[in-house]
């Protein structure tokens, strides 16, 4: 990290563009500009110093999920650099390094798989053909290695940083060779992640670490009834409190909204919140002062029997016949909730005349500096160009920082002072302003044929659409495919199948949540895959491997997981096994979730969870593990935890004490399996989270005969 | 003027007296590793060692600490190199990272007190420590390594 003010690129290029990024730096000599070799061709992505230091680009926001190695291991496996030997600097949306610099959908590592591979492999050849020119042998009689060119008849070799002068000379490939797979030192490897040393010392520098000199704190007052705004406001006591410089309005834009709220600056941050406290305000809560949860899901489930807009229509479901014997209907619900990352929402932001600089930690570095209308610089008012972004690790994304009405709010604040500020979000603020992962109810349907299979599968998505929210340009005339994420789309071969989602209105600002709508809409989907199970008499894995083809990923995932878990192996008494599987925006994840359940306490304990995630190809498997650790719990979470609920139009919960999240006793034991057979590149991040869900309240029905419908599930089941 | 004793350097600070300690050390001291997670003792992000036990510095004001030994994760070893730190790096158990520092500086009081922690001794000392990217089942395989490699050290003393 750090030190992103003192880079300086010789010359522009596309990210598609190849070229070599050469410099000679004067390090550590601030303000000496370095003298920069004559280069030709650049690729941002690579920089090669004299003294013989290596510094590869990041375009892939870090917020845990293991960018900060995997992107640059990419780089490093075809330019042959080890990661040991090389500084890797996180991008802060600088045009240099294109529209990538953006870390969503489980897309980082497979979406710039062959491009970074690319850069490097381009790099390499460049500096083999350098050191041949050199040397005057033929180019393949060298070939490099640890960031050395090397003539493998004489062990001739040369370092990278001593070739520069020749390298500049020479065009890069526009289509190198790249390794063979055989051949990885480092993709698929075991790797230790670099950014973690600095993990732990307390070292690696978050958004709400950056400290500048001069720097002020704010913290901000917002209407508590969400969609209300400021009406006026009295600062005469607030102003009076120690440390306090300055109280003025703000406006926070979030999506189609826009809030204005009350700003205090001040010397520190804690004297900001002290006295934030004495402001005196009026809201103009414009009627929203009468939202209540309760209301909403009747509202929502007066709208479920309308038609919605139809995704899939597969067969003639309506002339399927139906009976109580063969047919089941059944309600889910989810709960709103919150992304909680542990790191509030923060940013530092310093104005001087036209231009402005900002540091924080956010998922789309690109829409920071980017020149749409809906990005940092339409939204403060500044030229695209006048905006300088800095990205720094990020204390959680879970889909909360794809957005940046956090940036916004605090680019306002900066255009109150002439020093930088820095405005940082309470645990209570980002609980209580969103946004957060809206709810979905499913109406559920299926019918049952003679044989036992499903015949017909209905699954109607009710609820508010989170995009609409978002971006004025919605268009709700149509279906938002992204509402009916993999309802439609599973591997289930189902004569008669309909999907179909009924839009509802909210005011509520809505959010991405890791998995995005398939976090909420996988749940009723293999819950009630289940259910259809049990009716017919079925083993729940068998009743799946039933309806899909040998040929299918799904068969494979299911009878590999079926295997791993010791699918057909009995249990005790008071235990059970529970299977779902999710395949969704190019990502694959099956779960076996194993509970007991104690016939005294009634208490529901998870024993073991075994997942198997679908690869393709993997880069760093024990990161991939790690992901999908931490999706077990946040999905335990999701599912078991109280969501968020309004009364009055205000959020009722504020902060861990009530609307909890997973502790180290409440973790299983997990075990991740990986399937990477060379197959389709598929994600990480995010397959974790949806079928786990309804593995587990499969489970507990296999164990106790109780069916949850409904998040959260009561996990004492008497 | 308040005096404070961090990382065996003392400090004189110009703060409220009612000051959480975690903002002084980190707006005033600099010392930015330890983090900010809820203000309410429930998260742990926050966690310093007063007087060798671990605190939530959101809810201790700095009045309290006042001429008393104070160590953050900063302090906790010159090299990355206390027991928990070593293993926290060989299981790789960050993601993000942010709660680490405290998550270290919890399981560092629990293994000084109990050299041979229990699966069941580590959710009981490390459940006011949250991490929401849920690198939980990595803490405990962390600190039992780390468990390992002090008895380890103690033995070649």
């Amino acid at each position: 990290m750090g030190d992103i003010s003192r880079r300086h690129f010789v010359k522009s290029a596309g990210v598609a563009g190849v070229a070599l990024w050469l410099g000679l730096t004067a390090k550590g000599a601030a303000g000496k500009r370095s003298t920069l070799a004559a280069a030709k061709n650049f690729t941002p992505f690579i920089l090669i110093e004299s003294n013989g230091q290596i510094t590869l680009y990041n375009i892939k926001p870090e917020m845990g999920q293991g960018t900060y190695q995997s992107i640059p291991a990419l780089i490093a496996e075809e330019f042959e650099v080890s990661l040991d030997q090389v500084i890797i600097k996180n991008t802060g949306g600088e045009k240099e390094f294109g529209n990538g610099q953006r870390a969503g959908g489980s897309t980082s590592v497979r979406g710039s798989y062959n491009e970074m591979r690319k850069v490097g492999a381009a790099a390499k050849a460049v500096f083999i053909t350098a050191a041949s020119t050199k040397w005057q042998v033929a180019e393949n009689t060298c070939y490099a290695e640890y960031g050395k060119v090397i003539h493998r008849p004489t062990g001739k070799s040369a370092g990278y940083s001593e070739l520069i002068e020749e390298a500049s000379k020479i065009d890069l490939p526009k289509e190198p060779k790249l390794k063979d797979a055989k051949d990885f030192k480092i993709i698929g490897k075991q790797a230790h992640r670099p950014d973690i040393p600095i993990k732990t010392n307390g070292s690696a520098v978050f958004g709400i670490d950056v400290q500048l000199p001069d720097m002020v704190y704010a913290s901000i007052e917002r209407c508590p009834v969400i969609g209300g705004t400021l009406k006026s406001f009295e600062a005469t006591e607030a102003l009076k409190m120690p440390g306090v410089i300055k109280v003025d309005k703000v406006e926070r834009i979030v999506g189609i909204y826009s809030f204005i709220g009350v700003a205090v600056i001040a010397n520190s941050y804690w004297a900001a919140t002290q006295a934030r406290k004495k402001l005196k305000i009026t809201w103009d809560t414009k009627g929203y002062e009468t939202y209540n949860s309760a209301d909403y899901d009747a509202y929502l489930w007066k709208h479920a029997n309308e038609e919605g807009m139809v995704d899939k229509n597969i067969g003639s479901i309506d002339t399927v016949k139906t009976s109580p014997q063969n047919t089941i209907d059944a309600d889910y619900e989810t709960p709103v909730i919150a992304h909680h990352t542990l790191e509030p929402m923060v940013c530092v932001a310093k104005v001087t005349g036209d231009e402005v600089e900002i540091w924080s930690s956010n998922q789309v570095p690109n829409l920071i500096t980017g020149a749409g209308d809906n990005d940092i610089p339409a939204l403060t008012g500044f030229k695209p160009e006048n905006v300088k972004y800095h990205n720094m690790f990020i204390g959680g994304g879970f889909g909360r920082r794809l957005y940046y009405d956090y940036i916004v709010e605090a680019v306002n604040v900066a255009k109150l002072i002439d020093r930088p500020v820095k405005t940082l979000w309470s645990r209570e603020d980002t609980t209580k302003k969103g946004p957060w992962r809206m709810m979905t109810f499913s109406k559920m349907s299926g019918t049952l044929g003679d044989d036992g299979k499903l015949i017909a599968f209905r699954h109607k998505v009710i609820g508010p659409n989170f995009h609409e929210s978002l971006f004025k340009t919605f268009d709700k005339t149509r279906l938002d495919p992204s509402m009916v994420e993999g309802i439609g789309t599973q591997d289930y071969q189902i004569p008669n199948l309909r999907t179909a989602y009924v839009k509802t209105d909210s005011h509520l600002p809505g959010a991405a949540f890791r998995s995005v709508v398939s976090s909420t809409i996988c749940f009723p989907h293999e819950s009630f895959v289940d259910e259809m199970a049990h009716k017919a008499g079925k083993d729940p894995m068998e009743f799946r491997l039933n309806m899909v083809a040998q040929t299918s990923d799904t068969w494979k995932l299911l009878q590999k997981l079926r295997e791993l878990s010791n699918w057909d192996k009995p249990l005790a008494k008071n235990k059970g096994r529970g299977v779902a599987q999710w395949k969704f925006f190019g990502c694959q994840l099956g779960y076996v979730v194993e509970v007991a359940h104690d016939p005294v306490t009634g208490m529901i304990k998870i024993d073991k969870v075994t997942a198997l995630i679908d690869l393709g190809v993997v880069v760093n498997p024990d990161n991939v593990k790690n992901q999908i650790e931490g999706a077990v719990i946040m999905s335990i979470s999701a599912a078991t935890k109280p969501g968020i609920t309004f009364k009055n139009g205000v959020v009722e919960q504020s902060n861990f004490y009530d609307n909890p999240v997973p502790r180290i006793n409440e973790t299983p034991q997990i075990d991740v399996h990986i399937l990477a057979d060379g197959g389709r590149m598929k994600g990480v991040g995010e397959p974790g989270v949806p079928p786990f869900a309804p593995a587990l309240a499969n489970a507990i029905f296999a164990a106790t005969g109780k069916r949850f419908r409904k998040m959260p599930f009561d996990l004492q089941v008497n | 003027m308040i005096s404070l004793n961090v990382n065996q350097k003392n400090y004189r600070v110009d703060a409220d007296p009612n000051m959480p300690l975690l903002w002084v050390i980190r707006d005033i001291i600099g010392l930015t590793g330890t983090k900010y997670g809820c203000g309410v003792a429930q998260c742990g992000a926050c966690t310093v060692h007063l007087n060798d036990e671990a605190v939530r510095s959101c809810v201790t004001k700095v009045s309290r600490a006042e001429g008393q030994k104070i160590v953050t994760i900063e302090g906790l070893s010159k090299e990355n190199d206390h027991p928990a730190q070593i293993a926290w790096n060989e299981e790789n158990v960050p993601q993000c990272g942010y709660c680490h520092s405290g998550q270290i500086m919890s399981a560092a009081v629990l293994l000084r007190e109990n050299p041979n922690p229990t699966d069941e001794d580590i959710d009981a000392a490390m459940a006011g420590n949250i991490c929401r990217c849920g690198t939980y089942l990595r803490i405990r395989k962390a600190i039992h390594l780390a468990a390992e490699l002090q008895r380890k050290g103690s033995a070649s003393k």
